[in-house]
C-alpha cells in the first residue's frame, strides 16, 4: 500500500515537473528567440557601420522626422524591407508606405502630398517635375521545354497564348500540339507583373491554366511537360527550361536595363527636388547601397549594378 | 486510538487532496483540445464570415455557386473547387478502400507470419511519410506517367490526385480494418467453419461483416485525411483558376490547396476570402463525420444485437 502511494507520489511529482519544464521552455525559448534577433541585428549593424558612406552616417546621427512614401504595390516586398532595416540604423525616422498603385504615387510626387512616390513603370513623358531613383529591375522570362523548337515570341502571341486565343503550338510555329499554359498564384508579384506588362490583366488568365505555387514549381512544370509554357523571374532560367525571346531580345538583365526587353520594368522612386526633406534624402541615398539591393535580390529582383 | 485516528483522518484528507490535484491536472489536460477547437473556429468563422457581411458584402450565393476565382479582378467563386475536393475524395476512397481491407484481411486472416513481418512495417512507414514526399513522388511518377496517356497531354489532374490520396490513405484504412477484423471472436469463425464454409466464405460472409463498423470508421478517418490533405495534392492537381471538372483528367483545384496557395501573399478581401474557403472546408470535415459518426454508432448496435 505504501509503496503504491509512493509511486502515485512520484509520477504525480512527474507529470508536474513535465507540464511546469513544457510551460517555462515555451517562455525561455521566447526569450531565446528575441535574443537572437536583437544579436542579428547588432551583428549586421557593425559591418554596416563600417560599410556606408561616411557622409550618410554623420546624417543618420542628425535625421528625425517622418517620411511618407506611397505608390506602386508591386515595390512592397522590397521597399518593406528597405525600410524597417533603415530605420532601425535611424530610430527617429518613421517611414510610412501606403500601396497605392504606381500613377497615383507619381501624382502624390507631382502635387505634392508624399515625400517619395514608388513607382513600377518609367514616367509617362507629361509627369514632368520630378527626379527618380532606380533601385531595381524586375524582368520576367517565358520559359518552354528544352525539346521546344519555339525560340522567339512576339508579346501578342504571348498575349493569346495566355488568354486562351492561341491553344496549339503550331499557330506560333511549332509541331502540332496542345500548349499547356502554366501560371502563378493569384497573389503572386511575379504574376502581376506578367499579367500587367503582356496585357493579360484586361483579358483574363484562360480558365484552363494549371496555377502552380512558387517560380521553382513553374520551372519544374515546364521542365517536365515538352508543350508547357510559364514565365519566371530571371534568377530562375537554368538547363532545364528554354528562355524564349521576346519581340526578337533575349531575356539578360542587361537588357532589361536598357528597357529593350519588354518583359521588364524599373521600380523607381520619384521625388520633388526642391522639397524633398532630408530623411527623405537620407534614404533615397540608402535604396542603391549595397545593404538595400541585397534585399533586391532576397525577392527575385534585379539590382541594379 | 485517539491519535491512530487522527491519523487515518489526516491521511485520508491527503489523498482527498491528492485527488483534486488530480483531477485539476486531467481537467487542464482535456481542456486544451477542447479550447484549441473552440479558438480555431471562432478565429477561422470570424475571418472567413467578414466579407459576406457590411458594405460592398460579396454574395455569399456567388461565392459557394461560383466557377471562376480570380481575386484580380474581385471573382471569388469556388464550386468548381468544392466539386473538386469531393471528387478526389470519393475517388480515393473507391480505390484505397478496396485495396486498403484486403491487404487488412490478407494481413489478419490468411498471410504467413512472416509476411506479416515484412508488410507491416511496410505499411507503417508508409503512414510516416511527410505528405509533401507524397506529392514529390506525384509530380515525379505518377503525373509523368498520366502524362503519356491522358488525352490533354498533362499529368497534373483529378487522376493523379486520386492514385496519390488513395495510397496516403490506405495505411489508415489498413490499420484499423486489421485491428477490427483481428477484435472479430474466434468462436464466429469456427461456427462458420462448423457449417462447412470454406475459407473464403468465411472470411467475406462472417468475419467482415462482423467487423463492418470499424471498417466503416476507417473509412471516415480515410474521408477525413483525403479531403484535408493540401500539401500532396497542391503539387499534382493543376489548380486551374475555374471550370468543372469534366473527366479524370481534368485539372482540379481542391479547397485546400486554394488557401495554401495563396495565403501568403494575399491581403484585405482576398485573405478573408481564402479563410472563407476555410469555414466551407470546415464545414465539411463536420458534416461528413458527423455523418459517418452517426452511421458507424447504428451499424455498431446492431452488430451488437446480433
Amino acid at each position: 500500500m505504501k509503496k503504491f502511494f509512493n509511486m502515485k507520489k512520484i509520477i504525480g511529482f512527474m507529470l508536474v515537473a513535465t507540464m511546469m519544464f513544457g510551460l517555462s521552455a515555451c517562455g525561455t525559448k521566447k526569450a531565446k528567440v528575441d535574443e537572437k534577433v536583437t544579436d542579428t541585428r547588432e551583428q549586421t549593424q557593425t559591418p554596416e557601420a563600417t560599410q556606408t558612406p561616411a557622409e550618410t552616417n554623420t546624417d543618420a546621427a542628425a535625421l528625425a522626422g517622418t517620411v511618407s512614401i506611397t505608390g506602386s504595390t508591386s515595390v512592397e516586398k522590397i521597399l518593406m524591407d528597405m525600410i524597417s532595416d533603415f530605420t532601425a540604423y535611424n530610430p527617429d525616422v518613421t517611414i510610412n508606405y501606403t500601396g497605392t498603385g504606381s500613377s497615383a504615387g507619381i501624382a502624390d510626387a507631382m502635387n505634392g502630398s508624399n515625400d517619395i512616390g514608388a513607382s513600377s513603370r518609367n514616367l509617362k513623358s507629361e509627369e514632368t517635375g520630378l527626379e527618380q531613383v532606380e533601385f531595381a529591375y524586375d524582368g520576367i522570362a517565358v520559359v518552354l521545354h528544352p525539346s521546344n523548337k519555339v525560340a522567339d515570341l512576339t508579346m501578342d502571341q504571348i498575349l493569346k497564348i495566355y488568354s486562351g486565343e492561341i491553344t496549339n503550338w503550331s499557330e506560333v510555329g511549332g509541331k502540332d500540339a496542345k500548349i499547356i499554359v502554366v501560371s502563378r498564384e493569384s497573389a503572386s508579384g511575379t504574376r502581376g507583373a506578367f499579367e500587367e506588362l503582356t496585357g493579360l490583366k484586361d483579358v483574363g488568365l484562360v480558365e484552363s491554366a494549371t496555377v502552380v505555387e512558387g517560380n521553382g514549381n513553374v520551372q519544374a512544370t515546364v521542365a517536365g511537360n515538352e508543350n508547357a509554357i510559364g514565365y519566371v523571374s530571371f534568377s530562375f532560367i537554368n538547363d532545364t527550361v528554354k528562355a524564349v525571346t521576346v519581340d526578337g531580345v533575349k531575356a539578360t538583365p542587361e537588357n532589361a536595363k536598357a528597357g529593350t526587353y519588354v518583359l521588364s520594368r524599373p521600380f523607381l522612386l520619384v521625388y520633388n527636388k526642391d522639397t524633398v526633406t532630408p530623411e527623405a534624402k537620407a534614404f533615397l541615398d540608402y535604396v542603391v547601397t549595397e545593404d538595400a539591393q541585397t534585399f533586391v535580390e532576397d525577392h527575385g529582383g534585379i539590382r541594379i549594378d | 486510538m485517539n491519535n491512530a485516528n487522527k491519523e487515518k483522518i489526516v491521511a485520508k484528507r491527503q489523498k482527498d487532496y491528492k485527488e483534486k490535484v488530480f483531477h485539476f491536472i486531467f481537467l487542464v489536460s482535456a481542456l486544451v483540445s477542447v479550447l484549441s477547437v473552440i479558438a480555431i473556429i471562432v478565429f477561422v468563422f470570424s475571418k472567413g464570415l467578414k466579407p459576406f457581411f457590411g458594405e460592398g458584402a460579396y454574395s455569399f450565393f456567388d461565392f459557394i455557386t461560383g466557377l471562376k476565382w480570380d481575386p484580380g479582378n474581385d471573382v471569388y467563386g469556388i464550386f468548381y473547387m468544392i466539386v473538386g475536393s469531393v471528387l478526389a475524395t470519393l475517388g480515393a476512397i473507391v480505390l484505397g478502400v478496396p485495396i486498403g481491407l484486403l491487404t487488412a484481411v490478407f494481413i489478419a486472416e490468411i498471410a504467413p507470419k512472416k509476411i506479416v513481418a515484412i508488410i507491416r512495417p511496410a505499411i507503417e512507414l508508409l503512414a510516416g511519410i511527410p505528405s509533401v514526399i507524397y506529392g514529390a513522388f506525384g509530380l515525379g511518377v505518377i503525373v509523368q506517367l498520366i502524362k503519356k496517356v491522358s488525352p490533354t497531354g498533362q499529368g497534373e489532374s483529378l487522376l493523379a490526385v486520386i492514385c496519390v490520396l488513395a495510397i496516403m490513405i490506405l495505411p489508415t484504412i489498413i490499420t484499423l480494418s486489421e485491428s477490427s477484423l483481428r477484435a472479430v471472436p474466434k468462436s464466429y469463425r469456427e461456427a462458420s467453419y462448423g457449417l462447412g464454409a470454406s475459407k473464403i466464405q468465411t472470411i467475406f460472409k462472417t468475419v467482415v461483416p462482423a467487423a463492418k463498423s470499424g471498417i466503416l470508421s476507417a473509412t471516415v478517418l480515410g474521408i477525413g485525411r483525403a479531403i484535408g490533405e493540401t500539401m500532396a495534392v497542391m503539387m499534382i492537381a493543376g489548380n486551374n483558376i475555374g471550370g468543372l471538372p469534366n473527366s479524370i483528367w481534368s485539372k482540379i483545384r481542391p479547397l485546400t490547396s486554394n488557401i495554401s496557395m495563396e495565403m501568403s501573399y494575399a491581403s484585405g478581401r482576398h485573405q478573408d476570402m481564402l479563410f472563407a474557403t476555410g469555414v466551407v472546408l470546415f464545414i465539411f470535415i463536420l458534416v461528413i463525420n458527423t455523418v459517418l459518426i452517426r452511421l458507424t454508432g447504428k451499424m455498431g448496435d446492431e452488430g451488437s444485437k446480433k
